[in-house]
C-alpha cells in the first residue's frame, strides 16, 4: 500500500490523473468523441479504516453511453457504485478520499448537498425495492420531494415515466393499486420509472437483473438500450453476457483494484490483462 | 427403536403440543370459571321453601352443595346445602348451611315475594299488608300485590325526582358556591386597595348569600319530596312469620320469583345486566352497577395512551434512526428494557412523589393557591394515575417501536435516500407509516397493561367511590384533577375490603369478567386498526 491516509467521508482531496497508477490502464480510454459525464480521480475507499476496499481508482464515464462494472464477488463494483450518489455515507466508519466530479462538481465535497447529488444521480437497486404505497405514488414521490404538488404536473410525469420504463400499458388501468401487488419484473421496471421520474443525469444500476427471471431480465436490457439515448448508465453486473449485450464500455475489477477499462468489444475479445482475459473466460470469479 | 423414536423428534413434537394444550386449557378454565361465576348471578332463581326436622322453615335459594368434612371416609357421605336466605337485617347473615339429613321436604310457594332493597340486601318472604299514612290500604296477597305494584311506580318516581334534585341543582349550587367562595379569597389576596377589596367581597358575599337562598328551597323541595315518600309502607313476613315493617321507597324492585315464566325471566336478567352496566353502586359497592368504575378505567387508558404512544414512538424514533449506535445508546437500551420489569408499585411510590406531592403541589402553589389547603391537583387524581401509567408503559412502546423500526427493509430507505428525499423526509413518508403495525401492537400491549394495573392506581387517585365522574358539564368539561374508580380496585375493593364477602362474590367474578372482556375489546379494536394498516402495507409479492 503506497498510501494509507486516511481521510474522513466526502472530503475530497483532488489529485491530478497519475497516467502510471501502477493500475496499468488509461483513464481516458473513452476516445475522443465521447464527453465525459463522470471522472473518478484515485479514489480509495475503507469500511473500517484498515481495509481498503477500493484501491485508487482512475476512471472516465462517458456521457449518454451505458459502462458496465464486472468482476467477482467482493471485488468493489457495487462499492464504487455507491459512491457515485455518496449512499456509502449511509455507513458508520466509512472513509472515502480522492476526488469524484459529476457534471462538473467535486461530489466528495463534504459541504456538498448530497440530496442534491442524488437528485441528479439516480439509482436502481438489486432487489426491486418498491414503496409500500400505490404504483403512482411510487413514481410520483420523488417528484414530491423535489416540491412539485401540482396534480397535473405530476399526472404527466407519472405517465411519462412509465412510459419510458415501458410499463405504462401494463399499468395504466391500476395506477392506485398498491405496487407490491405487481410481479418482480415489474417491480424492477417501476423502481427504473420511480428514478428516471426526476429526470436523473446520470442512473446507476446495482445488478438490476439479478432477481429476475430471463423474460424479464431482456426485457430490462431493452429498457437500459432505449434510456441511454437521455441517460448516462452505469451499470453493476455479474452476468458478462449480459455486460457484453448492453454496455458500450466495461471496468473490470478485482480485489479492489480496476484491472482495466475499456470498449467492451475490445474488453472481451482482446483483453490486455490475463486476469482479465481468465475471469471472462470463466476460468475463475 | 426407541432409539429411533428419540431421533425422529416425536416426543419433542408432542412435548410442544403439551405444553400449548395446557397453556390454552387453562386460558380457557379461567373464563369459564371467572364466565360461570359471573352470569348466573343475575338470573331470578325459583325460592324454595325448605321443611326442617326442628319445625321451622327456611326460604331461599341453593348456591352450592358440598359433601361435610367429617363425614368423608365413614363409607357413606353426608351432604349439606348453602342457601341464600337473605334478608340481613333478621338474621344477621344472607346465607346459610343446612345438612341434607335435616331437612324433610320443599315446595315452591307461589307467593313468595323477592324484594330488591336499597338498604340491608334482598328480602325473601310473603306480603301481608300495605299501608297508606300508618292506615292499612290493602291487605292479603291478592289485593296487596297489586297496590305494592302502584304505590312502588310512584316511589321510584319521585325517587327520581330526589335524584335529580341532589345530584345536578343541589350539586351544580354547591359548584357555584366553591367557586365563589375561592374568589372571596383571591379578592382578598389579590386586591391591594383595602376599600376596593371590602367592596368586592361584601357584593360576592351577597351572591353567596342569594345561593344559599336557592339552596335552603332546594333542600325544602327535598325534605317535601322525601317526605311523601315515607308515606307508603309494607308489612312483610318471613318464611317463619316474623313481621316487619318496610318503607315502599326503600325497594329497588319486587317481583314473585315462583311465579314466573322464563321470558320474564330473561327479561328480569337482562334489565339487572343493564343496570350493571349503567348504575351507580350501593352498598358498600357489592350492589348496584359499576358505571363510574368502567368510565374511569377507559378514561384513564386513554390518557394513558395519549400520553405514552407519542412518547414512546419519539423516543425510539431517536434511539434506533438519529442515536449513534455505540456503547452508551446499548446501555439505554438495556435500562429501557430493565425498566420494563420494575414491579409497578414502585412506579406507584414514584408517581405519587414526583407528580402528586412535587408537579402537582407547585401546580396547586402556583395556579390553585386559594382553594389551599384544599388541594386540587397536589392529591392523587385520573391525571396522575394515567401519567404514572404511562410511565410504566413507555417501555413497552419504545421497545416494540423500536423493533418494527428497525424490520423496515435498508432497500426501502436506501430507495427513498436515492431519490433525494432527507432521512426526516424518508422517516416520515416510508418508515414511519411502514412501522405503524408494529408501534400499534406496541400500543395494544401497553394499553392491555395499564387497564389491569391496580398496585400503582391505589396510591395515585383511584378511590373505592368517586362521588362525581372526571367528567361532567362544568367548564373545562374534562376534570383531570378528580379522583376515579377502576375496575381492578373495584374487584380488589369488593372482594377484600366489604363487610359481607360471601354476598359479594358474584359481584367480585362479575367485575372481573368485565375487565377482561374491556382488556380484550380495546385490544380487538387496535388488532383491528393494525390489520387494516397492515393490508395496506401488505408485502405479498415476495
Amino acid at each position: 500500500m503506497e498510501s494509507q491516509e486516511k481521510l474522513p467521508v466526502g472530503h475530497a482531496v483532488t489529485l491530478p490523473p497519475r497516467p502510471d497508477s501502477g493500475n496499468g490502464h488509461d483513464p481516458t480510454a473513452l476516445g475522443t468523441r465521447n464527453t465525459v459525464e463522470v471522472e473518478i480521480r484515485d479514489v480509495c475507499l475503507s469500511y473500517d479504516g484498515t481495509t481498503q476496499t477500493l484501491k485508487h481508482i482512475n476512471m472516465d464515464i462517458a456521457k449518454g453511453q451505458v459502462t458496465a462494472f464486472i468482476g467477482p464477488s467482493g471485488c468493489g463494483k457495487s462499492t464504487l457504485l455507491r459512491c457515485l450518489n455518496r449512499l456509502n455515507d449511509l455507513i458508520d466508519g466509512c472513509t472515502t478520499s480522492g476526488s469524484i466530479i459529476v457534471g462538473g462538481i467535486q461530489i466528495l465535497d463534504r459541504t456538498l448537498d448530497v440530496t442534491e447529488l442524488r437528485k441528479r444521480v439516480g439509482m436502481v437497486f438489486q432487489k426491486p425495492n418498491p414503496f409500500p404505497k400505490t404504483i403512482y405514488e411510487n413514481v410520483a414521490y420523488g417528484p414530491r420531494v423535489l416540491g412539485i404538488h401540482n396534480k397535473a404536473q405530476l399526472d404527466d410525469i407519472v405517465e411519462k415515466s412509465l412510459r419510458s420504463a415501458a410499463l405504462w400499458e401494463e399499468a395504466k388501468d391500476r395506477l392506485h393499486d398498491n405496487a407490491l401487488g405487481l410481479s418482480g419484473g415489474q417491480h424492477q421496471r417501476l423502481c427504473i420509472a420511480r428514478t428516471i421520474a426526476v429526470e436523473p443525469e446520470v442512473v446507476l444500476m446495482d445488478e438490476p437483473c439479478s432477481a429476475l427471471d430471463p423474460i424479464a431480465t431482456t426485457k430490462i436490457e431493452e429498457l437500459i438500450h432505449e434510456l441511454k439515448k437521455q441517460y448516462t448508465i452505469v451499470i453493476v453486473t455479474h452476468n458478462m453476457q449480459q455486460a457484453a449485450r448492453v454496455s458500450d464500455f466495461t471496468a473490470f475489477m478485482y480485489l479492489g483494484e480496476l484491472i482495466e477499462f475499456g470498449k467492451t468489444e475490445k474488453l472481451f475479445t482482446t483483453p490486455e490483462k490475463q486476469a482479465t482475459e481468465d475471469y471472462i473466460t470463466g476460468r475463475f470469479g | 427403536m426407541f432409539k429411533g423414536f428419540l431421533r425422529s423428534g416425536d416426543p419433542f413434537i408432542w412435548m410442544t403440543g403439551g405444553t400449548l394444550a395446557f397453556s390454552l386449557l387453562m386460558i380457557a378454565a379461567l373464563i369459564w370459571i371467572v364466565g360461570a361465576n359471573a352470569l348466573g348471578f343475575f338470573w331470578p332463581d325459583q325460592l324454595r321453601a325448605v321443611d326442617l326436622q326442628d319445625g321451622n322453615k327456611l326460604l331461599g335459594a341453593i348456591r352450592t352443595q358440598e359433601a361435610i368434612p367429617q363425614s368423608v371416609g365413614e363409607g357413606q357421605e353426608q351432604y349439606r346445602t348453602q342457601f341464600q336466605v337473605a334478608n340481613r337485617d333478621l338474621y344477621g347473615s344472607d346465607f346459610r348451611w343446612v345438612d341434607d339429613s335435616l331437612m324433610t321436604g320443599h315446595a315452591f310457594p307461589e307467593q313468595v315475594i323477592y324484594l330488591e332493597r336499597y338498604e340491608w340486601g334482598p328480602f325473601f318472604g310473603f306480603l301481608t299488608t300495605v299501608r297508606q299514612d300508618g292506615e292499612i290500604v290493602a291487605e292479603g296477597f291478592d289485593q296487596a300485590w297489586p297496590k305494592f305494584l302502584e304505590l312502588h311506580a310512584r316511589t321510584q318516581a319521585t325517587l327520581d325526582d330526589i335524584h335529580t334534585i341532589e345530584k345536578k341543582d343541589i350539586g351544580d349550587i354547591n359548584y357555584d358556591l366553591e367557586q365563589l367562595r375561592i374568589e372571596v379569597k383571591r379578592t382578598q389576596r389579590r386586591e391591594t386597595d383595602p376599600a376596593r377589596a371590602a367592596e368586592k367581597v361584601v357584593a360576592l358575599e351577597q351572591e353567596i348569600a342569594s345561593w344559599q337562598q336557592v339552596y335552603e328551597e332546594k333542600a325544602q323541595e327535598l325534605a317535601a319530596l322525601y317526605q311523601e315518600n315515607s308515606r307508603y309502607h309494607i308489612t312483610v313476613q318471613d318464611i317463619n312469620g316474623k313481621e316487619k315493617e318496610l318503607a315502599i321507597a326503600g325497594v329497588v324492585r319486587g317481583f314473585l320469583p315462583n311465579n314466573m315464566n322464563w321470558l320474564e325471566r330473561l327479561g328480569l336478567y337482562v334489565t339487572r345486566f343493564w343496570e350493571f352496566f349503567w348504575e351507580d353502586p350501593r352498598e358498600a359497592n357489592t350492589e348496584g352497577g359499576v358505571f363510574p368504575a368502567i368510565f374511569g378505567t377507559v378514561m384513564m387508558v386513554i390518557i394513558m395512551s395519549i400520553v405514552v404512544v407519542p412518547f414512546g414512538v419519539v423516543a425510539a424514533l431517536y434511539l434506533r434512526e438519529y442515536a449513534k449506535q455505540g456503547p452508551l445508546v446499548r446501555a439505554v437500551r438495556i435500562a429501557v428494557n430493565n425498566l420494563a420489569g420494575v414491579p409497578s408499585i414502585v412506579f406507584g411510590v414514584f408517581g405519587l412523589g414526583f407528580f402528586v406531592y412535587m408537579i402537582g403541589g407547585t401546580l396547586d402553589q402556583l395556579f390553585y393557591q386559594d382553594s389551599l389547603p384544599t388541594p386540587t391537583y397536589g392529591t392523587g387524581g385520573i391525571l396522575w394515575a394515567s401519567l404514572t401509567l404511562a410511565l410504566l408503559t413507555v417501555p413497552v412502546v419504545i421497545v416494540a417501536t423500536e423493533e418494527s423500526l428497525s424490520a423496515i427493509p435498508r432497500e426501502w430507505r436506501e430507495g427513498s435516500l436515492a431519490l433525494g428525499a432527507t432521512k426526516w423526509e424518508t422517516l416520515r413518508k416510508i418508515v414511519i407509516p411502514g412501522a405503524l403495525p408494529g408501534i400499534l401492537t406496541g400500543t395494544i400491549l401497553a394499553m392491555a397493561r395499564g387497564a389491569g394495573e391496580v398496585a400503582p392506581l391505589m396510591i395515585t387517585g383511584v378511590v373505592k367511590l368517586a362521588p362525581t365522574l372526571p367528567v361532567d358539564g362544568h367548564w373545562p368539561f374534562f376534570h383531570l384533577e378528580r379522583k376515579f374508580m377502576h375496575l381492578g380496585f373495584h374487584i380488589y375493593d369488593v372482594g377484600f375490603q366489604s363487610p359481607n364477602v360471601e354476598a359479594a362474590k358474584p359481584m367480585v367474578f362479575m367485575t372481573t369478567l368485565l375487565l377482561i372482556v374491556i382488556v380484550i375489546a380495546l385490544n380487538l379494536a387496535a388488532i383491528a386498526i393494525r390489520n387494516r394498516l397492515r393490508s395496506r402495507l401488505r408485502f405479498d409479492a415476495f
